[in-house]
């Protein structure tokens, strides 16, 4: 939308501020097609470009006051050439003319300082998409002055109950267009938006976060509500000995958990044998309570119907009643494993292959009061929090509790715990699983957002204390 | 450039902002790896822009833009303006700043080799050659090798009348091992783990690794850690290798002592941390053998956290964190410099791109060495373990219990490296692990490890980050807790 763009400018002269747009999808689209000229033009064998654009807006609050406000605008262009079994991929922010040409003669120029591929596939032709709609205008219309009165409620809340509020609030749009020289075309556009709050009352703190393409679908009074109601049951906080212990963990605590596992789907992290599944497909390795899809369709999935190569996402049952049945495959690694490709693959050329984005775990029917009230002596987990892999194959875990833990004893949650460090198998931790809450889309700080319950699970191993 | 930077300036301060500071980057960028003798990743990019901070209605707004007009730029920064008004919907008092001067320079960080100007050809056999060695050795089911080059130009100008220019080469390399067999995957990583080793400088730097040579080494470690023993459980002393030991002085020195996690300003996603305000110049960190500084200068060598100024116009410094045990010194701004009754910022903010907005980050957090030969640290220790090339690293958002596996280990007997140990692992709490440290090795074993990639900030960035570190020693240390209850 250049026309948008240049009356924004006319519009600061003028003293008036107008909100930025997403240009229209046929800006993107001719700049899809000029560098597919161009390259032509240049001797390129076979041309890919995806075009992305943001525009970004995020508030930032600490100490009840917004600290950090911040608006991010701008287009990438990126090039992937082939000539004679050679590929390369050339980024770049300067749309102009002479900018294209100059970054697809230096893919051309790439590609050819490497050996030649022989696993190098042609270019997909043109492609089928289901169609999804993720862009909400309500979103796209939230101002600086929305997001900072909202702000300003939760910060007047944490002042109100004597607690300091820190967090963000963001909003934003973007899209995605990618072409090639067989014809293949896809777009997508989205809206997002999140609200995350911490509310501190010294020494506790509690967390709360939410996350969605439709603002509307977001209340940032209740989640400030609800963190500041269990940062002041927090404090107080006693000390625990380390040892197993059942959890509860909330959806965001298992999010950050089981993210971990997603990447040892890829088929190519398999054939490299990187994979916690290799030598596992096919044998019960979970709960019989566990079982997950790949499934970009899925109401509560943000994220384009298509992948780096252009492949329609289809959906994908990993693992079926506690069994790991499918991998996900991009073009190269269907084809070397004579599987057809899942539209899984990421922008070539890269060494990774694949990986399923958009997680949709099977729930249950318990509630987390109804997962306290069964639970003689265990943990209650908000948020966990710095998680890594200690050993790939038998996939052990390690993170610390944060932002409120919880003992509960005898169907009750009778008092604030001091955060302790775990190390756990995922993959025992997922065969442990005694209750499943329903699935909601959660989101956290160390995985993408998917679509998972909160889990009560027997006997995790926590192995150290810290001091609060 | 300037005419660009100048114009926004211009525009703020007609919308009314009290102080601003405008960057435009350009940052270009090379990244080269390989898989198991094939080419894997083969790209490059280029990202350029212009990123305007303003202050108005005593509150901060932030706003950026690719679109390098002056119609462009001017939009850009009514829209920063409009932003702070925003933000002062929610304000609690006024910003304010330590004063600074203006300055008006250029630098560029120094380089022997572009290495854009390396031919790539050479740069890929290179690296298919070293991937070639590792594969060679029996056992080993996955190898990999990386390069990764940058230059990033900025243009910094100011509404107190700084305009500065810099200019660095960034060039970063690393070899890769891996050993599945039975239920057990190991690796081993040349020169260091996630990425190698990343410094301030040009092509000189991969040519000074000699790839070919260490390539067969850890690959032969990556399939002997199959039949090595088990790590054990226990409380004893360790010897961390330079590496490791910079990234535990990145995690339990460099983040802790970030003055907009003491203050607050990262409570909801970093953390905060357990130096608060009262510890300054009270709280014995370590032993009187530690002593720590945060060194932007190039004097203190080619790290990812050295400059000329920072992106707040801040001349580089250096600053005591830790002298002789004591702790002495927090990383600031001109904000939290002056919240906290500083005189001056102490040059740490730093913005990832022209599309980010400048924050608190580490720059060069470096353990001084020591007096230690790294033979006589090992004759000296008559039972430990060496542990070296971090493989996991965890640690709470206060900063004071921490855990970090690595690839390798050595039991140590009797003054000797007596056995290989698979899976080794070490935890404890900050304070009381820096106190335990009883000999860091000298200069001649000391090195500037970069760590390229730590996060921090909503929206994220990343940032390079500079660790000089030595072979050091520790006593009465938790090791073995990753691996407990098992």
């Amino acid at each position: 939308m250049i026309t948008a763009r240049k009356s924004m400018g006319r519009a600061a002269a003028r003293g008036k501020q107008a909100k930025a747009a997403l240009s229209d999808a046929r800006r993107l689209h001719g700049i899809i097609s000029d560098v597919l000229r161009l390259a032509k033009s240049a001797g390129a064998e076979e041309t890919e470009v995806h075009v992305e654009e943001v525009l970004d807006d995020l508030t930032r609050f600490a100490n009840n006051a917004i600290h950090q406000n911040v608006s991010e605008n701008g287009i990438t262009v990126s090039v992937r050439t082939v000539a004679e079994g050679r590929t390369a991929r050339v980024t770049t922010n300067r749309i102009d003319e002479d900018s294209l040409r100059a970054a697809v003669e230096s893919s051309l120029s790439l590609a050819a300082s490497q050996p030649k591929d022989k696993h190098l596939l042609p270019l997909p032709g043109k492609q089928r998409y289901r169609a999804v709609q993720r862009f909400i205008k309500q979103t796209a219309a939230v101002t600086p002055e929305d997001r900072a009165r909202a702000v300003r409620r939760a910060c007047d809340l944490a002042v109100q109950q004597g607690q300091v509020a820190a967090g963000i609030f963001s909003t934003g749009e973007s899209q995605s267009a990618m072409g090639n020289s067989r014809g293949l075309l896809a777009a997508y556009r989205e809206t997002h938006a999140e609200f995350s709050i911490t509310m501190q009352e010294a020494p506790a703190a509690s967390w709360a976060k939410a996350n969605a393409a439709d603002v509307r679908e977001i209340d940032p009074q209740e989640l400030s509500q609800r963190a500041s109601q269990k940062a002041h049951m927090a404090v107080d906080a006693k000390e625990l000995a380390i040892g197993k212990y059942t959890v509860i963990l909330e959806p965001a605590a298992a999010l950050d958990l089981v993210g971990f596992l997603f990447y040892d789907f890829a088929a190519t992290a398999v054939a490299d044998k990187r994979s916690c599944l290799n030598a596992r497909m096919g044998k019960p390795l979970f709960g019989k309570n566990i079982s997950i899809v790949d499934d970009a369709y899925h109401p509560l999935q943000l994220g384009a119907p298509f992948d780096g190569e252009g492949i329609p996402r289809e959906r994908v049952l990993l693992v079926d009643r506690g069994v790991p049945r499918n991998l996900v495959y991009s073009r190269k690694a269907a084809k070397i494993a004579r599987k057809a490709p899942t539209g899984h693959g990421f922008m070539l050329p890269n060494e990774y292959g694949e990986a399923p984005m958009n997680l949709v775990f099977a729930g249950g029917d318990s509630s987390l009061e109804k997962m306290i009230a069964s639970t003689e002596r265990g943990l209650l987990v908000t948020r966990i929090w710095y998680i890594r892999e200690v050993d790939p194959y038998e996939k052990i875990m390690t993170g610390m509790t944060r932002d409120g833990l919880f003992l509960v004893e005898k169907g009750k949650v009778t008092s604030a715990v001091r955060n302790l460090r775990f190390n756990q198998s995922l993959l025992e931790a997922l065969r442990n699983v005694e209750m499943l809450g329903p699935a909601l889309r959660a989101t956290g700080e160390e995985a993408f957002e998917m679509v998972v319950p909160a889990m009560k699970i027997r006997d995790f191993n926590f192995t150290e204390v810290t001091k609060f | 450039m300037w005419d660009l930077a100048t114009h926004s300036l211009d525009v703020a301060k007609l919308r009314g902002a009290k102080y601003a500071d405008v960057r435009v980057m350009h940052l270009r960028q090379r990244d080269l790896t390989t898989k198991n003798g094939q080419v894997g990743t083969l790209a490059q990019s280029e990202s350029i822009g212009l990123g305007i901070r303003v202050l108005a209605n005593g509150a901060w707004g932030f706003a950026s833009t690719d679109r390098l007009t002056r119609d462009g730029v001017a939009a850009c920064a009514a829209h920063a303006v409009s932003i702070a008004r925003a933000s002062a919907l929610a304000k609690r008092h006024d910003v304010t700043m330590v004063g600074e001067e203006a300055f008006v320079d250029s630098w560029q960080s120094p380089f022997v080799k572009d290495p854009f100007e390396i031919p790539l050809e050479s740069q890929l056999a290179l690296l298919l050659a070293a991937d070639a060695e590792m594969r060679r050795v029996k056992g080993v089911t996955l190898t990999e090798t990386d390069m990764q080059f940058r230059k990033i130009d900025s243009w910094f100008a100011s509404s107190i009348g700084s305009r500065i220019h810099q200019s660095k080469v960034i060039s970063g390399c690393g070899i890769v091992a891996t050993a599945f067999q039975g239920d057990e995957i190991q690796k081993r990583s040349y020169p260091n783990s996630f990425g190698g080793q990343h410094v301030l400088a040009g092509y000189e730097l991969i040519e000074s690794l000699d790839l070919l040579k260490h390539a067969p080494v850890i690959a032969e470690e990556a399939a002997a850690l199959h039949a090595a023993a088990q790590c054990l459980q226990k409380t004893g002393t360790l010897i961390l290798g330079g590496s490791q030991l910079g990234l535990q002085i990145h995690e339990s020195v460099g983040h802790p002592i970030e003055l907009d996690r003491v203050l607050g300003e990262e409570a909801n996603f970093a953390g905060t941390s357990f130096l608060t305000l009262d510890k300054l110049n009270h709280l014995r960190y370590g032993s009187d053998i530690v002593s720590v500084v945060a060194d932007a200068t190039i004097a203190h060598g080619p790290g990812l956290g050295s400059f000329a100024y920072d992106d707040e116009g801040v001349p580089a410094q250096c600053t005591d964190i830790i002298k002789d045990g004591q702790f002495r010194g927090y990383l600031s701004n001109r904000e939290t410099a002056k919240l906290i009754g500083l005189q001056r910022s102490s040059g740490t903010m730093r913005a990832e791109s022209w599309n980010r907005l400048p924050i608190i980050r580490m720059t060069n957090i470096s353990l001084l060495p020591g007096s230690w030969d790294y033979d006589d640290l090992i004759a000296d220790t008559d039972d430990g373990i060496f542990m070296e090339t971090n493989k996991s690293w965890s640690i709470d958002d206060r900063r004071y219990q921490f855990q970090f596996s690595t690839e390798i280990g050595w039991e140590i007997k009797g003054g000797k490296k007596v056995r290989m140990l698979k899976n080794p692992s070490y935890g404890g709490i900050t304070t009381e692990f820096w106190n335990s440290c009883d000999a860091i090795c000298s200069a001649k074993y000391w090195t500037l490890w970069g760590t390229p990639n730590c996060g921090k900030g909503q929206p994220m960035q990343t940032m390079g980050t500079g660790h000089g570190a030595a072979p050091s020693r520790f006593r009465n240390v938790q090791i073995g807790t990753a691996f407990s209850g098992r």
